[in-house]
């Protein structure tokens, strides 16, 4: 029961916030609940709760392996938002404190809902907590963009629905009981019907893929990404898309158990290169770094897509560069949320000589930057370093050449806008707007202790965490 | 499902569904949002009916709880919360569509069809396999995609992402027996909490743009 803990102390968390009178000691809650949480991770991480197969919410190895990142990502965020609010002391925070606090409980959640309907529930409602935090900025861009995401967002889930429903009705149709807990639709095996199977499947991927940004459903991200406050483009893209990946993780090993491992395989590959592809040639268009970073998640979902379809040693790359990529990207969420406060402008028209004008920042957004491209000895170099191995030895010649060229194209497109706005002379204007913020270190701190965090999981990466990730594959793929 | 106390291929449901899936045509080719919102929320009540069709032998509290909390919900709360807002807004009828009514209409048509045609494709168990559920599911579904991208206010998509839940809620009932009272109670929630913040935002929308013409909500692109 421990592992409900995790669920119950931040909604605990939320529900103080929402009471908690003083606007200006409320942000400190988060990092309190954050630190909290990150306890209670870690010494489940180390000392693993027993799941008994038909439980509804398990701390499994799947959960062990995603859940910790979530769960240091949020703390670092956590205490950025101490800073960040202090410093938009003006705007009431209530509800955004609290909302932070429940989007954490249902991401826990969400990694740990071991049946379809409750995975669903909590899918649906961290989309919604979600929506009042998009137009904290209280923007006319800013409500467009929440509009684009509820509805964009809102139809993907009601697919995920539709998908889950079309799963319980093989399992029915297949002489079973319409038992919607993974244990017992993977039991049910290849007792599920086919057709049915295959239906969910295409439902599910589609539904799931929205909430993670898979190309072409990733249209409501750049908006989104762009105009939110960068704290929670970093949770929604370190932490949101992750329970979307558990999700398509969780069925993808229903579906193999039906043997339609194969079809699902290639559907992943096929969408995750789509991903990569469209994220590159957009990478090379645009010129709002804050829609960069939309369209570096997309590609990285991609990547984390092309791990999943290549079997065991795939897998184990994908759920590798969900760490990897969940804290650099968050490095570079954080400080480009400096350098938009410091800039007053997300676009590369505007924008120049940040080197100048906020020095440190600009540092970590362009180390960041290298990082998330994976140069080594970055994180990203290494898991997107062994997706390849996999990719090459199922013989995937032609996504291998796919998958290269587009991390080029990336580099080549990332690489323009950050230098654009970190090079050359800044504007009066700029200059003007940049005097009013101060890199004091509660801002600065946190993206270097995440940038930290990705080098030293590339350079020493725990073996703890390697026999986690190998015992999250056991799970999907277990020997029959 | 051997206790023969139901047969999902009931007349009557059929009747019903068969209603919804009129409704789902008089919505599309509705150019007035008070007609529009009439349609969704009528289908909304019949929707609810429905479990209570399915289970007329064994009638328990939390059948009747869910037919209570959809026929509220999809036949009055949800459909109030739109006519306040379309008030607030002081609008009437759609404004030139990006897909007129008569194409939408000639599309919803064809696409019951197909749904009709899938719905043959896919195999049913036999007690199912006379019921109208599955196409009429579909054909909801179809309709509030057809309704989502091809009408310009924004009540009219919420008003098309309503008739897609519906849809799904049709779908869902084919497991009436296997969800457990906990999902059902927990996916309503949503959906009102949804529906909530939709209109929320929706008003929103109205003050920062003057109008709930979502064509104005094109700033953002690349």
């Amino acid at each position: 029961m421990s592992n409900l803990l995790l669920i119950i102390v931040p909604l605990a968390g939320a529900a103080v916030a929402a009471v908690w009178p003083d606007n200006r000691t409320r942000p400190w809650l988060l990092p309190v609940f954050g630190i909290a949480h990150v306890v209670l991770t870690f010494w489940l991480f180390i000392d693993p709760p027993p799941v008994a197969p038909g439980d509804w919410f398990g701390f499994d190895p799947l959960a062990r392996a995603m859940l910790p990142v979530v769960s240091l990502l949020f703390l670092v965020c956590a205490a950025y938002g101490a800073s960040y609010l202090r410093i938009r002391s003006e705007r009431p925070n209530r509800v955004f404190v609290a909302l932070l606090l429940a989007i954490l409980g249902l991401l826990s959640a969400g990694h740990q809902a071991r049946h379809l309907g409750l995975l669903w529930i909590t899918t649906e409602a961290v989309t919604l907590a979600t929506v009042p935090l998009l137009h904290f900025n209280g923007t006319p861009r800013a409500f467009e963009a929440t509009w684009k995401y509820l509805l964009v967002g809102g139809t993907g889930i009601a697919l995920s629905l539709l998908g889950s429903f079309c799963l319980g009705y093989a399992s029915l149709h297949g002489g079973g009981e319409g038992n919607l807990t993974f244990a017992a639709l993977t039991a049910q095996g290849a007792g599920l019907s086919r057709p049915w199977v295959l239906t969910a499947w295409v439902l599910l991927l589609v539904g799931y893929g929205t909430k993670m940004g898979l190309a072409p459903m990733h249209t409501w991200k750049p908006d989104a990404y762009g105009e939110a406050p960068s704290i929670v483009g970093a949770i929604l893209a370190g932490g949101v898309t992750t329970v979307a990946f558990t999700a398509i993780l969780r069925v993808r090993a229903v579906v193999g158990a039906a043997g339609e491992g194969p079809i699902a395989d290639r559907t992943l590959l096929i969408i995750g290169l789509f991903s990569m592809l469209v994220a590159a040639l957009f990478l090379l268009g645009t010129r709002d770094f804050k829609r960069m970073l939309a369209y570096s998640s997309v590609e990285h979902m991609g990547i984390l897509s092309i791990g999943a379809a290549l079997g065991p040693a795939g897998v184990a790359a994908a759920l590798f560069h969900v760490w990897s990529n969940g804290l650099t990207k968050g490095a570079l969420f954080l400080s480009a949320g400096n350098i938009r406060r410091a800039a007053g402008s997300p676009s590369m028209d505007d924008v120049r000589g940040i080197s100048i004008l906020t020095p440190r920042s600009a540092a970590i957004f362009v180390t960041g930057m290298f990082a998330v491209t994976a140069l080594p000895p970055f994180a990203p170099f290494f898991s997107e370093l062994l997706v390849l191995r996999a990719a090459l030895a199922s013989g995937q010649g032609v996504a291998t050449v796919v998958f290269l060229s587009c991390l080029l194209l990336a580099f080549f497109g990332m690489t323009r806008v950050v230098f654009a706005i970190v090079d050359g002379r800044p504007s009066p204007a700029t200059r003007s707007n940049a005097e009013r913020f101060v890199e004091t270190a509660g801002v600065i701190a946190p993206p270097l202790a995440l940038l930290g965090l990705s080098l030293w999981l590339g350079l020493f990466t725990p073996q703890i965490l390697r026999e986690a990730w190998r015992a999250a594959v056991a799970q999907l793929f277990p020997i029959p | 499902m051997s206790n023969g106390t139901w047969m999902i291929g009931h007349p009557d449901l059929n009747l019903l569904i068969g209603l919804a899936m009129g409704l789902n045509l008089l919505a599309l080719g509705s150019s007035r949002l008070p007609s529009m919102i009439r349609s969704m929320s009528v289908q909304g009540m019949l929707l609810g009916l429905m479990p209570l069709l399915l289970e007329a032998g064994n009638l328990d509290w939390r059948i009747f709880l869910v037919a209570l909390a959809t026929i509220v919900g999809k036949g009055f709360v949800i459909p109030g919360l739109l006519r306040r807002a379309m008030r607030a807004a002081n609008i009437e009828r759609d404004i030139q569509p990006f897909l007129g009514y008569v194409p939408s209409l000639l599309l919803g048509a064809a696409g019951t069809i197909a749904a009709v045609a899938l719905a043959r494709a896919l195999p049913l168990l036999p007690e199912h396999s006379g019921s109208l559920l599955v196409p009429g599911a579909i054909a909801s579904v179809l309709t509030g995609f057809i309704l989502m991208i091809g009408r310009v206010r924004a009540i009219s998509q919420v008003c098309g992402y309503l008739i897609l839940e519906n849809g799904i809620y049709l779908f869902g009932l084919l497991l009436i027996h296997s969800t457990p009272l906990l999902v059902e109670s927990g996916i309503l929630l949503d959906l009102t909490v949804g529906v909530f913040i939709i209109g929320l935002i929706v008003d929103r929308i109205q003050r920062a743009f003057d109008s709930l013409d979502t064509r104005k909500l094109n700033t953002l692109r690349e």
